[in-house]
């Protein structure tokens, strides 16, 4: 979908943003694209849409070279998000969604109407659409980035930092909110961030950047977190690159069976539900599971629960089982260990 | 002292003083015809010229030497240049007006260009806006309050100087006040310097409460 094809970028002042990049982005999915600041990352984004001209080589999107097609025209059929989301102070949010509908030239009143419905899909309130950005929280205000966006509903979607700028509970909650649009709309997206974290969890496909422009690998974030390329990846990565590999994996194919008898007991309510654990002397609470929560969550709660045992549930929250610390952590162990040698 | 202000008020304040073709009521409608005209024009030389070193950047140096040159710009003496230059007819009071207008216009323009969150433009031109739809519907939109000082700047000046349309025979407020001096009557003086000054302030005060009623809805 998206193709950089020995792309070379440097600027007036000598530095090279962006060195001899070839890399190939399929269509649908999300890529990120992490590295420290100065890493040519934003630059290989801003090229994509020729808020930045390539010094030399080709970038094409859809097949076509993007050099040969009028920038403003290409601008419009890619979504663009920015930091602090650049949004128009003097026009009301739902004229600010309206942008790109109204450049296209279709009429005010189908524009708004695209907007309003946009203003839900990211999770707005109609009321917030009269308002202006000023008067919104940083959050929203991002939200409303992502649906000006998408409002002319373009198949690839560029988005530099765009949750850089929130609150650690915000982001976590914008990332969430995003990964549930993209299963809705399986968009081609392109994501800049330094904040590895944020790329594992987003991330179909993650390319790492070193400074001076240099892609030093690219894979998914499973690969990435098994098979780091070299000591630069791994030391990006971090040291707990082990515990972030277990983010990826789910809880489902852990053993599970009945609770063992033993000093705490699972206290259940009339549905089943887990309530809390209790001993002789004590009550603890609990933080049941379901299949889908991560391996890394498994463990982090085997460590809290007093019986090193974790708590089981359906989608109902009704208890189907426990599992012991033992389980989760061979299980941790073999997901590591199939990710290192898998080809 | 007391005596002065008392003549003063019964200058302002006679019915005939009011009407006629040296009335007051007159003068100042001369005097507003000369003042808007003369920032009209200012205004159509100003405007783009701002505009056009706000959104290119080239020639900030212009605009920001132009406000220093306006300020030290002789307004009488340029008066009389152009009078010798073209001969008596009102091209001398406004080219002197409008060379006082500008450079207010200009720099309060630019300024107002400079000001726009350089993000705000590079998400423009990201959506998909050609340079002259970043210009009018964003920059412009942003800048207009600081546009809008200018103007109301510039028309304040060009008020309070356009008594020099009376230094070459020409009407307006100013005929008070040279007429007056002419004639050694003070209370006509004050009475044109007075009312100058009185429609300077009010058109100062709500041309100020128009521009916080226009962008009430904007952050400092």
């Amino acid at each position: 979908m998206i193709q950089f094809d020995a792309v070379h970028k440097r600027f007036p002042n000598g530095t090279t943003a962006v060195h001899d990049l070839t890399l190939d982005l399929p269509e649908g999915g999300v890529t990120v694209l992490v590295g420290s600041s100065g890493c040519g990352k934003t630059t290989t984004l801003r090229m994509v849409n020729r808020m930045v001209e390539p010094t030399s080589g080709t970038v094409r999107v859809g097949g076509k070279d993007v050099t040969e097609q009028d920038a403003a025209e290409l601008r419009r059929s890619i979504g663009y998000v920015i930091q602090q989301a650049g949004l128009f102070p003097h026009r009301t949010v739902l004229d600010n969604i309206a942008t790109v509908p109204l450049l296209l030239g279709h009429g005010r009143r189908r524009a708004r109407s695209r907007a309003a419905e946009l203003l839900e899909t990211v999770g707005l309130s109609a009321e917030a659409g009269k308002r202006y950005p000023h008067q919104l929280s940083g959050g929203q205000q991002q939200r409303v980035g992502v649906a000006r966006a998408l409002a002319a509903d373009p198949p690839v979607l560029l988005m530099d930092e765009p949750f850089g700028a929130v609150d650690p509970v915000v982001r976590t909650q914008l990332q969430d909110e995003l990964l549930r649009l993209q299963k809705e709309l399986s968009k081609t997206i392109v994501f800049v961030t330094h904040d590895i974290d944020e790329a594992v969890r987003l991330g179909d496909r993650i390319a790492v950047f070193r400074a001076g422009g240099h892609l030093v690998q690219c894979a998914t974030p499973t690969e990435l977190l098994a098979r780091p390329a070299d000591d630069f990846v791994a030391d990006f990565l971090g040291a707990e690159r082990g515990l972030k590999l277990l983010s990826l994996k789910t809880l489902a194919e852990v053993p599970q069976g009945p609770a063992p008898q033993g000093d705490w007991t699972l206290v259940l309510d009339a549905a089943r539900k887990p309530l809390h654990w209790a001993s002789k002397d004590a009550e603890l609470p609990v933080r049941p599971l379901k299949d889908t929560d991560s391996l890394l969550s498994a463990l982090n709660e085997s460590l809290a629960s007093p019986a090193g045992l974790i708590a089981r549930v359906d989608a109902d929250g009704v208890l189907t089982g426990v599992s012991s610390r033992e389980d989760i952590h061979e299980h941790a162990g073999r997901a590591h260990t199939e990710a290192r040698v898998a080809a | 002292m007391y005596e002065l202000l008392k003549n003063l008020g019964d200058w302002l304040s006679s019915g005939e003083q009011w009407t006629g073709p040296d009335g007051i009521a007159h003068r100042l409608t001369e005097h507003l015809q000369y003042s808007l005209l003369a920032t009209l024009i200012a205004a159509a030389i100003g405007l783009p010229l701002g505009l056009l070193i706000g959104h290119t950047g080239k020639g900030a140096f212009l605009a920001i030497n132009l406000a220093s040159f306006g300020r030290a710009l002789p307004t009488v003496g340029l008066v009389v240049l152009v009078f010798l230059a073209s001969g008596l007819s009102m091209t001398p009071v406004y080219v002197a007006l409008v060379a006082l207008a500008v450079p207010a216009i200009v720099t309060n323009t630019y300024a107002g260009m400079t000001a726009v969150d350089p993000e705000v433009k590079d998400a423009a031109k990201g959506q998909g806006m050609r340079g002259h739809q970043v210009l009018f519907q964003v920059e412009l939109p942003l800048a207009l309050p600081l546009i809008m000082t200018g103007l109301r700047l510039a028309l304040i000046q060009v008020v309070a100087t356009a008594t020099i349309a009376a230094y070459v025979s020409f009407g307006g407020l100013g005929r008070y006040v040279f007429d007056g001096l002419a004639q050694r009557d003070l209370v006509q003086v004050l009475g044109g310097a007075v009312l100058v000054a009185v429609i300077a302030v009010a058109l100062d005060l709500s041309l100020s409460a128009l521009q916080r009623f226009l962008f009430r809805h904007r952050t400092a």
